[in-house]
């Protein structure tokens, strides 16, 4: 058998629904297996544990060719709102849980979250902005030594 | 196939360990097999999962995930992963003689 994956570090540097989601599945997914798991959020990654946004994350209707949507259609006022409520149902439906929930069962997995100290600096945020499930804001080399040992994902 | 001898009786499992054959499995070979996974003991609190876990099997042919273990085994979260450190579903299935659980969340 080939060898196994024992840590991961799971960087989310994106603030739009598409661009957290993946990186806490594969975390929630890690820490089923038994993999040892760090969460490090920065740039608008924030928003995913910024306490008075975590739950208002909204899919990329603009700009995401992905989605299908015309531009011009998907920048009209609300289309953003109606296309995340679609996908949230969605995702409902298939047992995904919502970002605060999601959140609050990866740390209790034992899994570590962490924030940027650069990108909280460049917002002017603090360590209260965010849920108390972070455990600490770091510096990029507090990171490597956390990471130390482990593979890297970067999303 | 793979086998394994467990409270005396030879039983087929597949590459991971899993019972190919659900109902082979008996409540006196849990200890052993939790032991290769590293439990050492298996407490009330690792019994209610397991039987959990065959319950949920035995209803709906395939085990629970983490999430609906946290949510309806009556064990949360924090203590499945403090009970199976090796990932609850994973490890409590395999315990439980049943497939590993199917699903990404």
């Amino acid at each position: 058998m080939s060898e196994r994956i024992e840590k991961l570090s799971i960087i989310i540097s994106k603030g739009s629904l598409e661009g957290v989601y993946p990186g806490l599945i594969m975390a929630n997914g890690a820490r089923a297996e038994g993999i040892e798991v760090n969460l490090f959020f920065t740039f608008f990654g924030l928003d995913t544990i910024h306490k008075d946004r975590y739950d208002h994350i909204k899919v990329a209707t603009v700009g995401n060719p992905g989605l299908h949507v015309a531009t011009l259609v998907g920048g009209l006022p609300g289309m953003s709102a109606v296309m995340t409520h679609v996908l949230e149902r969605k995702m409902d439906r298939l047992d995904i849980p919502p970002i605060p929930e999601f959140l609050e069962m990866i740390a209790d997995t034992g899994a570590g979250l962490y924030a940027c100290r650069a990108s909280v600096d460049l917002f002017g945020l603090e360590k209260n902005d965010f849920i108390p499930q972070v455990r600490d804001v770091i510096t990029v080399g507090e990171f490597y030594e956390i990471a130390a040992g482990g593979q890297i994902i970067f999303t | 196939m793979a086998t394994r001898t467990y409270d005396g009786t030879t039983v087929e499992v597949d590459s991971r360990g899993f019972f190919t054959d659900p109902a082979e499995w008996r409540e006196a070979m849990a200890p052993a097999i939790a032991a290769e996974e590293g439990i050492p003991e298996l407490t009330d609190r690792h019994w209610q999962v397991i039987k959990f876990m065959r319950h949920e099997y035995q209803d709906k042919g395939t085990g629970p995930t983490v999430r609906v273990l946290g949510r309806i085994s009556g064990v949360g979260i924090k203590e499945l992963y403090q009970l199976f450190p090796g990932g609850p579903a994973k490890v409590a299935a395999r315990i439980a003689g049943i497939p590993k659980p199917q699903g990404c969340i």
